[in-house]
């Protein structure tokens, strides 16, 4: 059975959130710790979302230089699927994994909304259960939220197809060209501040027009990696 | 105990919207001869024993791999307050 890790960091809230979306897809869900110098070998790592590190110094920065994000660096080299939420998007941007950086939302305060998302690119490893233009709808709460690059690197990524998803309707915290996320230029590393995992079964979910709570729109996250990883 | 003051700021281009906070309550104050605020960091590192210029190297490194995070911020100064 195809094994997804998820690395746990001082601070990290979302870890369980995330293992328990990597079971309901039917894969093993398998807890890494930050401290340790081992993925354990496992077919998929998710970073998690929270506040790793109390955010201090930069959100991120610190957990960018745990013991286990030099595994997470070789293994995203060799093609590994990796997945960023949030917090662990932070992380892979301080890792210079992904392109660009966070810093403070625009308008200083932490968000937390259901939150509209076009997939602008559906050939990464972690969206190829979706169509380009696709509009999907997941919970997203950040205070450092605002993805900045300079202008050369907005132009590179937007030339490459590194531009994942766009907030569609609101663009909640001030980010360039509404980018909402962006992969490597493999598509086997992607990350994000709005979170899947918290949208993956009904009763839990964000709000839908049909009913409340019903949205499930991040599954495909995780069927996307489970796909890519089967076809290999 | 030598200190190693490394001052980062954020990038020109980069929005600071707590400088920004901080400029719009002057105005409010009615302080109005300044036209903007930047907010930056300053890290003062504590050294155990003498500072040469292979530690001052070090921490340079330091500055652009941790301290800073220079897709967004600059490392503005290194110096060495006693």
């Amino acid at each position: 059975m195809t094994r997804v890790g998820v690395i746990t960091f001082p601070g990290s809230l979302d870890d369980r959130d995330a293992q328990r979306a990597i079971r309901l897809v039917g894969a093993t869900p398998v807890a890494l710790w930050h401290g340790d110098h081992s993925l354990d070998g496992v077919d998929a790592v998710v970073l998690p979302g929270g506040f790793s590190y109390g955010d201090y110094l930069r959100a991120g920065a610190i957990a960018s230089h745990a013991p286990i994000m030099a595994e997470v660096i070789e293994a995203a080299g060799k093609g590994i699927p990796v997945l960023g939420i949030c917090n662990g998007f932070q992380m892979l941007s301080e890792a210079r994994l992904l392109p660009g950086a966070h810093t403070r939302n625009a308008h200083q305060q932490f968000i937390r909304r259901d939150q509209k998302l076009r997939v602008e690119n559906a050939s990464t490893v972690w969206t190829n259960e979706f169509s380009a233009g696709d509009e999907i709808v997941i919970p997203l709460k950040n205070a450092d939220g605002r993805f900045v690059a300079d202008a050369a690197e907005i132009e590179r990524i937007e030339g490459n197809g590194q531009v994942v998803f766009r907030y569609v309707g609101v663009n909640p915290n001030g980010s360039m060209n509404d980018i909402a996320g962006v992969s490597n230029e493999r598509g086997n590393v992607v990350g994000l501040m709005p979170h899947p995992e918290h949208a993956t079964e009904p009763g839990f979910g964000p709000d839908m027009p049909d009913a409340m709570r019903s949205g499930t729109d991040g599954l495909r996250f995780f069927t996307s990696a489970l796909a890519a990883l089967l076809s290999h | 105990m030598p200190i190693i003051v490394v001052e980062v700021m954020p990038k020109a281009e980069i929005l600071d919207p707590q400088g920004k906070a901080v400029a719009g309550a002057l105005a409010r104050l009615g302080k109005d001869k300044f036209s903007a605020v930047r907010i930056g960091k300053r890290f003062e590192l504590t050294v155990d024993g003498t500072v040469d210029d292979a530690l001052l190297a070090e921490v340079r490194e330091i500055a652009e791999d941790m301290l800073a995070n220079t897709v967004i911020e600059d490392v503005v100064s290194i110096t060495v307050a006693s």
